[in-house]
């Protein structure tokens, strides 16, 4: 039990990537390389399992540490390890990839080999995200994570999908060079590329040069790379091109995962290494998030095209994250991480709803349809239902996250959360305005009225997000109560912070 | 450096032989080729003398591992020559690449039915003088070696004969390239003047005279300016660029690969000796410019290129420029991180260009982006193979490329004035860089294949040893750069 305590992070990392490896020298027989893919997404979740039900409650700090030399010059490490934060973070792309898996079953037909091959290459490069502790391992892992994507988009994808996929490339890639170059100058000054070496460095005052402009623009080195993933007005622009295009498990991963570096990054690396920076600069940093809120809400509400509505209400959903973490209250960060899960759950189950119309009207256009709930009845009942989870219906998992993280701007800013709340507003009005238009009333278009409805597989592939939902709504407390001591300890600093003031 | 003061023996030592003994083998290979070519079968002489040039390599990668022991490190031939981790890491780079070449070559001269043994012969000839040249300790010798390897490339770059911009890129080559060799020579008599002698190390003694004052006599300014654009030019770096891409647009692929890797690492090699063994005065605004330029001229030129060979014609000098980075930082950091790029580069570049010239077929017709359209399907693997070289070009994590950008930024940004400028510019640089290379795999994988289409033929084992081996090298420096930078990391004290 020990050694698998010990090695479980790098199991669970490299399953995948091992996965995708082996797939290589499989013969083209389709059937046999999903069955695979399947096998080899599903291994990975029941490893990942292992994570919360040896995971330490009690416990502040990382947990299934693991920390050896990797390379001697540059010193780097290979260290992984989790918190309350990452925990979820990595159980959610483990929990995503075999319903990819399960959607892309026939809708990809050209090229499967490939298609699998990256999408397990991307599961691995999301994962080690979550769980490098070595600043150097993680934009490792943060670089690795563009090329599977972009050519998913590319090569998958329909419509302008050369144009989106090369967008997402160099906004996502530039922006982290960024990062690169802080991560380094921090290198440069510390000797090390640990994240706990080098939080304690600066937090003890240990090196000389971080003072000036330094922090400044080492906090914004930073935080430029997030905020293009998060993404934040107005750096938001590739998202809806990259997601309308994307095959539909790229977009469940893009929206679900992907957009959930942004502010896994802010949490983690803005917050725990530059607490100082990041509070001076909250104000500003909020009103985008604001704006992002209501801009992508009032969007997505004139789109004609059902992928891009769910694309510009992830842009609103990731404002309210981006909301209650720089609102720097307990409340506001519980509910920002509690936000980045339920919207990975309920995102992921719109994207692949919106794939299953797709694949037999080849068409997003709200347009084309109306009426559905005729034809369609389960479709229409797993659409909205889901659709309440991500409206924030109480006892679903959109609640609760909303909720906390709105209750966080409050206690920072009275005028936050008014703004912000008008947000769970809109939220309602375009989904349910799509949910209206496409399901309810006659079926306008006739050759509509021979569409069947979801087969088993889809079920299969729908049911545990609708679970999910459910139960995040009924017990967040499963989720909040590993949440909670992480996210006190990213806060320390803060109180502290806040203590001195006072003090003086 | 005491060692030349020492009373010399009057005649070579034995074990002067073993600090000679890669290039030995490699001339005599040469020589072998040379004298079967007449007397062999014309139809079948290409296999056989390809296959005799494969061995002397693997001969002379073995002479170099035998010569790397310890015991055999010091100078030999009088103080002309150097042996040491430094000279044995920059035999290994020029003589696997020789290595891979060769093995790319088969096919591609068999597909392009240019039959002609002395091509392998060549190849080996110019080894000899681009080894030679990274454990040359005398500017006279460097100048020497220098010229082989110059002339062997000259008459490979022809090596197309039926094809006109072929024998316009080899006396493109040659006459810019004698031009540069001339201002080569005369920065070493510039030299020889201001210091009175050609030998490395009392050029460095008798400049360290002036260490204290701040400036160097004012001739030995001129003169390693003057060496400088010999040596630029060989580099291919900015303001001496001019002929890349006109000339690896004309030459042969595998002979591109070739030439755009080994006598590059050995130039790099010889220009790492000037820089940090003699401290040659002014150097590093000299390279600070140079780099600079390379940099931005490579890359923005590059951005409009449709022939894939003058793309990477154009991202050859822009690697240059990142590379001198290097050499305008720390010796400490800067030796090192120079010599890893060299290697790295070697490896992503061979390998890409072994690709391309597959691609090409007869005639070399296939070379623009357009006939790259739709590859990913037709051909997947050696899709997938160029994909990997050229996200190591770009520099992306678990690849070559990507550490070898990354220790030559830190080295630049080491010490108590770093360059900060220059590596803004590189980082901007590489940002550039990205959109280029991208477009490869973009028209690859995203665009439909044209009506009239490149034949897909299937891969030689010759080629895919060479493809094999350095996905092999580039993934490995990609991912345990450890064992290759601590061996370049120990000419750090060999050199200054």
């Amino acid at each position: 039990m020990n050694w698998l305590d010990n090695n479980i992070l790098t199991l669970v990392t490299f399953a995948p990537a091992v996965g995708g490896f082996l797939l290589l020298f499989f013969p083209r027989r389709d059937r046999d390389i999903r069955v695979f893919a399947l096998v080899i997404s599903l291994l990975a979740f029941v490893l990942s399992l292992h994570l919360p039900a040896h995971f330490n409650r009690g416990l502040a700090g990382f947990q299934f540490d693991k920390d050896v030399s990797w390379i001697s010059s540059p010193n780097i490490h290979y260290h992984m390890g989790i918190d309350g934060i990452s925990l979820w973070l990595i159980v959610l792309t483990t929990f995503l990839t075999p319903l990819c898996v399960l959607i892309s079953w026939n809708s990809i037909h050209d090229r499967v080999k490939e298609f699998f091959i990256l999408l397990l290459i991307l599961e691995t490069s999301l994962i080690g995200v979550f769980t490098s502790l070595d600043l150097f391992l993680f934009y490792f892992f943060w670089e690795a994570t563009l090329i599977p994507m972009a050519l998913l988009i590319g090569m998958y994808g329909h419509g302008r999908k050369v144009y989106a996929a090369v967008k997402f490339f160099l906004y996502t890639m530039i922006a982290s060079v960024f990062m690169l170059a802080a991560i380094l100058w921090l290198y440069a000054k510390t000797g090390s590329f640990d994240f706990l070496v080098v939080q304690n460095a600066i937090h003890s005052g240990a090196i000389p040069e971080f003072s000036g402009a330094a922090p400044l623009l080492l906090f914004l080195g930073f935080f430029l790379a997030f905020a293009v993933k998060v993404p934040l007005f107005p750096l938001h622009t590739w998202l809806p091109d990259a997601h309308v295009e994307a095959p539909t498990a790229g977009s469940v991963l893009l929206a679900g995962v992907l957009l959930k570096m942004g502010t896994y990054g802010m949490l983690r690396f803005n917050l725990g290494l530059f607490p100082v920076q990041s509070r001076a600069n909250a104000s500003w940093i909020v009103v985008l998030a604001l704006i992002g809120i209501v801009y992508g809400a009032l969007v997505a509400m004139v789109q004609p095209n059902m992928k891009k509505v769910i694309a510009y209400s992830s842009i609103s959903h990731l404002g309210f994250v981006v909301l209650g973490i720089f609102s720097f209250t307990q409340a506001g960060l519980n509910g920002a991480m509690f936000i980045m899960l339920a919207h990975g759950v309920s995102t992921g189950g719109l994207f692949m709803l919106a794939g299953i119309i797709y694949e037999r009207k080849h068409t997003y256009e709200i347009a084309e349809f109306g009426g559905l709930a005729t034809p369609m009845p389960k479709y229409a009942s797993f659409f909205l239902f889901i659709v309440l989870a991500s409206v924030g219906l109480p006892l679903l998992n959109g609640f609760v996250g909303e909720f906390l993280a709105l209750s966080g701007a409050f206690q920072a800013k009275v005028w936050w959360g008014v703004v912000g709340a008008t947000g769970v507003i809109w939220s309602a009005c375009y989904l349910l305005w799509m949910y209206q238009r496409v399901f309810f009333g006659i079926v306008k278009h006739p050759q509509n009225n021979s569409l069947p409805d979801l087969h088993l597989r889809e079920r299969i592939a729908l049911w545990p997000t609708a679970i999910m939902a459910l139960a995040m709504g009924v017990a967040p407390l499963l989720w909040l109560n590993t949440i909670d001591p992480a996210v006190h300890n990213v806060l320390a600093p803060f109180t502290q912070f806040a203590s001195k003031m006072v003090g003086q | 450096m005491m060692a030349i003061f020492q009373t010399v023996p009057a005649l070579p030592q034995a074990v002067d032989y073993v600090r000679i003994l890669p290039e030995i083998v490699l001339s005599i290979f040469g020589m072998i080729i040379m004298l079967l070519d007449p007397v062999m079968d014309e139809r079948r002489s290409q296999r056989t003398l390809g296959l005799i040039g494969l061995v002397g390599t693997i001969a002379a990668l073995a002479a170099t591992v035998y010569q790397a022991q310890v015991r055999f490190w010091g100078l030999g031939f009088f103080g002309m020559i150097k042996v040491d981790a430094f000279s044995v890491f920059f035999h290994f780079v020029v003589i696997a690449v020789t290595l891979l070449v060769i093995l790319s070559s088969y096919e591609y001269m068999e597909v392009q039915q240019i039959r002609a043994g002395e091509y392998y012969g060549l190849i080996l000839f110019g080894a000899v003088g681009m080894a030679l040249m990274s454990s040359a300790m005398e500017l006279v010798l460097i100048f020497i070696a220098l010229e082989i390897s110059s002339i062997s490339t000259y008459i490979l770059a022809g090596f197309r004969r039926r094809s006109a911009i072929s024998s316009e890129s080899s006396i493109k080559y040659f006459l810019l390239g004698s031009f540069a060799t001339a201002f080569f020579l005369y920065g070493v008599a510039l030299m020889f003047g201001a210091t009175g002698s050609t030998s490395i190390d009392r050029i460095s003694a008798a400049l360290a005279e002036y260490a204290g004052t701040g400036h160097g006599p004012l001739l030995a300014y001129l003169g390693v300016a003057l060496m400088f654009v010999g040596l630029g030019f060989k580099v291919a770096a900015a303001p001496f660029h001019v002929w890349t891409p006109d000339v690896y647009e004309g030459a042969p692929s595998p002979v591109v690969g070739f030439m755009s890797t080994a006598p590059k690492a050995a130039v790099f090699a010889v220009l790492l000796r000037i820089i940090f063994e003699i401290h040659a005065p002014g150097g590093t605004w000299l390279i600070w410019v140079a780099a600079a330029l390379s940099m931005c001229i490579g890359n923005i030129a590059a951005l409009v290129q449709d022939n894939v060979k003058r793309l990477l014609a154009y991202s050859s000098i822009a690697h240059a420029g990142y590379l001198l980075i290097a050499f305008a930082s720390l010796p400490a950091n800067g030796i090192p991180a120079a010599m890893f790029y060299t290697a790295s580069y070697a490896a992503m570049n061979v390998g890409a260009f072994a690709v391309i010239g597959h691609f090409a077929g007869a005639g070399e017709r296939f070379v623009t982006l357009e006939d790259y359209a739709g590859l990913g399907k037709r051909s997947p693997v050696l899709a997938a193979i160029l994909t990997v070289f050229l996200l190591s070009l770009i520099g992306i994590p678990i690849t070559g490329g990507f550490f070898a950008k990354f220790y030559v930024f830190s080295a630049a940004l080491q010490g108590s004035h770093p360059l900060i400028g220059l590596v803004i510019i590189g980082v901007i640089n590489s940002a550039v860089a990205a959109y280029y290379y991208l477009r490869i795999i973009v028209v690859m994988y995203m665009r439909e294949p044209r009506d009239e289409e490149a034949p897909v033929t299937p891969i030689s084992t010759g080629l895919g040893f060479a493809l094999g081996l350095s996905l092999a090298v580039t993934f490995f420096l990609g991912v345990y750069p450890n064992p290759v930078l601590k061996y370049a990391a120990l000419s750090v004290g060999l050199l200054h």
